[in-house]
C-alpha cells in the first residue's frame, strides 16, 4: 500500500490505495464520493468521466498513484457554492438531458470540459465531443440541446 | 487485475533501471494496458509510469526543421501543438475519444504497435525516426510486425521526430464500436517521393504500399491509382470485414487521402 495525495474539488485528501487502485475505485470507496460512476469499467462508456489538472479523463483507466498531486474535480464539485445546480447541471433538467441518470455525471463533466476548451460549439462538436460517453436513455438529443443551451446559443437541434 | 507495484520514477535513469527487471513492463498514458490489465492478458509485476518523467513531454521543431513530439505527449496535445503538420494534429485528434485522448501517449501507442492503431500509419509514412533512451531508429526498421517492434526489452520512447511532408492526409475508415481503424490510410508527399503506409489491414501490421507509392511519386493525383489493388492476401478478417473488403478499402481511402492532400 502506497500513500496518495490529491486535491478532490479543491479540498486536500490523501488515502492508502494498492498500485492497481483506480482513480475511480479511490474516489468512491476510498472518499466515499458515489457521484463518479462505473458503468463499462472498460472505457467504453464515460460515465467515470473526471477532470484531472483541468482536463476529461476516464477515472477507471488512471491509477489512484498517478494522479498523486493533481487537481480533480468530480460531479460532487460541479454546484454552485451555495448547493444550487450550476448552469450546465440546470441546463440538463431543464431539457430533460438524463432519463435515468446513470450516464449524467460523465457527460456533465464532458461537457464541462468542452465548454472549457470551445465556449460556443456548433453541434455537430457537441455530438464529436461526447464520443466517448455513452447514454442508452435519451438518444442524445436532449443532452446536446441541454449543452447547446448551457452555452448561451439555441437549442433547437435537428434529430438526425 | 492482478496485482502489481506501481513505480513513477522521476527520471529517465531510473526508469530504465526499473525496467531491468524483467517482470517489469513500461506505462504510458494505460489506455490500452489499463484494459488489457483488467482483462488479465497480462500480468507484470511492476508498472513503471513513464509520466512523471520530465523533459520527454511536448511538441517543438528540431534544427533540421523536423517536427519532435516526447514521448509521453498525449494525443490531445498533439492535436492542437502539432500546428506545423496539420495531417498529424488531424490523425492525433481523432484517436479514440476526448477522454482517452488526454491520457494516450504517442510513444505508448508506437510501443504498442496494434495493428489498428493510427500512430504507426503516421510514423512509417512520415519516415520518422523513433529515438529512445538508447539509440535511434528509423520507422522502415522499427516495426516488425503485429504488437513487435524493435524495440529491446525495457526501451523507453523518448521522442518521435517526423519530418514535415509537402502535403499529407490521412484517411480512417473507423470502426465505429471501438474507434480503431478498420483500415487507415496516410499519404505524405516529399521532395523526393510519396511514402503510403496501411494501418488495420494487414496481419503484419502497419505497411507502406509501394506499388501506389510508385504510382503517386510520378503522379500526385488520384487517377494515378486508377487499376491498381491493394491484395487481399494477409489481410486481417473479422467480423467487421473480411480480407477483400479491407484490400478494397486499401485503394479507396488512398484515393481520398491523395485527393485531400492535393
Amino acid at each position: 500500500m502506497s500513500n496518495v495525495t490529491m486535491k478532490v474539488n479543491g479540498k486536500p485528501v490523501s488515502g492508502e490505495v494498492e498500485g492497481r487502485t483506480l482513480l475511480s475505485s479511490f474516489l468512491r470507496e476510498g472518499l466515499e464520493m458515489t457521484g463518479t460512476h462505473i458503468g463499462c469499467d472498460t472505457s467504453q462508456c464515460g460515465a467515470c468521466v473526471v477532470h484531472v489538472n483541468g482536463q476529461a479523463v476516464k477515472s477507471c483507466t488512471m491509477f489512484a498513484l498517478e494522479a498523486e498531486g493533481a487537481e480533480v474535480t468530480t460531479i460532487e464539485g460541479m454546484a454552485n457554492p451555495d448547493g444550487s445546480l450550476s448552469v450546465l447541471q440546470q441546463a440538463f433538467q431543464d431539457h430533460h438531458g438524463l432519463q435515468c441518470g446513470f450516464c449524467t455525471p460523465g457527460m456533465v463533466m464532458s461537457a464541462a470540459a468542452l465548454l472549457q476548451d470551445n465556449p460556443k460549439p456548433t453541434e455537430a462538436e457537441v455530438r464529436d465531443y461526447l464520443e466517448g460517453n455513452l447514454c442508452r436513455c435519451t438518444g442524445y438529443h436532449n443532452i446536446v440541446k441541454a449543452i447547446m443551451a448551457a452555452s448561451g446559443q439555441d437549442v433547437a437541434v435537428a434529430a438526425e | 487485475m492482478y496485482d502489481f507495484i506501481l513505480e513513477r520514477p522521476t527520471s529517465l535513469d531510473a526508469a530504465v533501471a526499473l525496467l531491468s527487471d524483467e517482470d517489469a513492463q513500461a506505462l504510458g498514458g494505460g489506455q490500452t494496458l489499463i484494459p488489457t490489465l483488467k482483462q488479465r492478458l497480462a500480468q507484470p509485476g511492476r508498472l513503471v509510469s513513464l509520466t512523471a518523467i520530465p523533459g520527454i513531454r511536448g511538441i517543438c521543431r528540431a534544427e533540421d526543421g523536423a517536427l519532435c513530439i516526447g514521448g509521453t505527449t498525449p494525443h490531445g496535445e498533439v492535436a492542437t501543438g502539432a500546428t506545423a503538420y496539420p495531417a498529424l494534429a488531424d490523425l492525433a485528434g481523432n484517436i479514440g475519444d476526448p477522454a482517452v485522448r488526454s491520457r494516450g501517449t504517442i510513444g505508448g501507442s508506437l510501443a504498442n504497435n496494434d495493428p489498428s492503431a493510427c500512430y504507426p500509419a503516421a510514423a512509417l509514412a512520415s519516415g520518422a525516426t523513433i529515438v529512445t533512451n538508447d539509440r535511434q531508429i528509423a520507422a522502415d526498421d522499427y516495426f516488425q510486425g503485429m504488437f513487435t517492434t524493435a524495440l529491446e526489452e525495457g526501451e523507453i520512447i523518448t521522442e518521435v521526430r517526423f519530418p514535415v511532408p509537402e502535403v499529407a492526409n490521412y484517411q480512417k475508415f473507423e470502426q465505429p464500436a471501438s474507434r480503431f481503424a478498420l483500415v487507415g490510410v496516410f499519404v505524405a508527399k516529399y521532395p523526393d517521393g510519396v511514402r503510403v503506409a496501411v494501418t488495420g489491414a494487414s496481419e503484419e501490421g502497419v505497411f507502406r504500399w509501394t506499388e501506389a507509392e510508385a504510382a503517386l511519386s510520378a503522379n500526385f493525383t488520384a487517377d494515378a491509382l486508377d487499376g491498381l489493388s491493394a491484395p487481399a492476401d494477409g489481410m486481417i478478417g473479422d467480423l467487421h470485414g473480411t480480407p477483400a473488403y479491407r484490400a478494397h478499402l486499401i485503394g479507396v481511402l488512398t484515393k481520398r487521402a491523395v485527393a485531400a492532400a492535393s
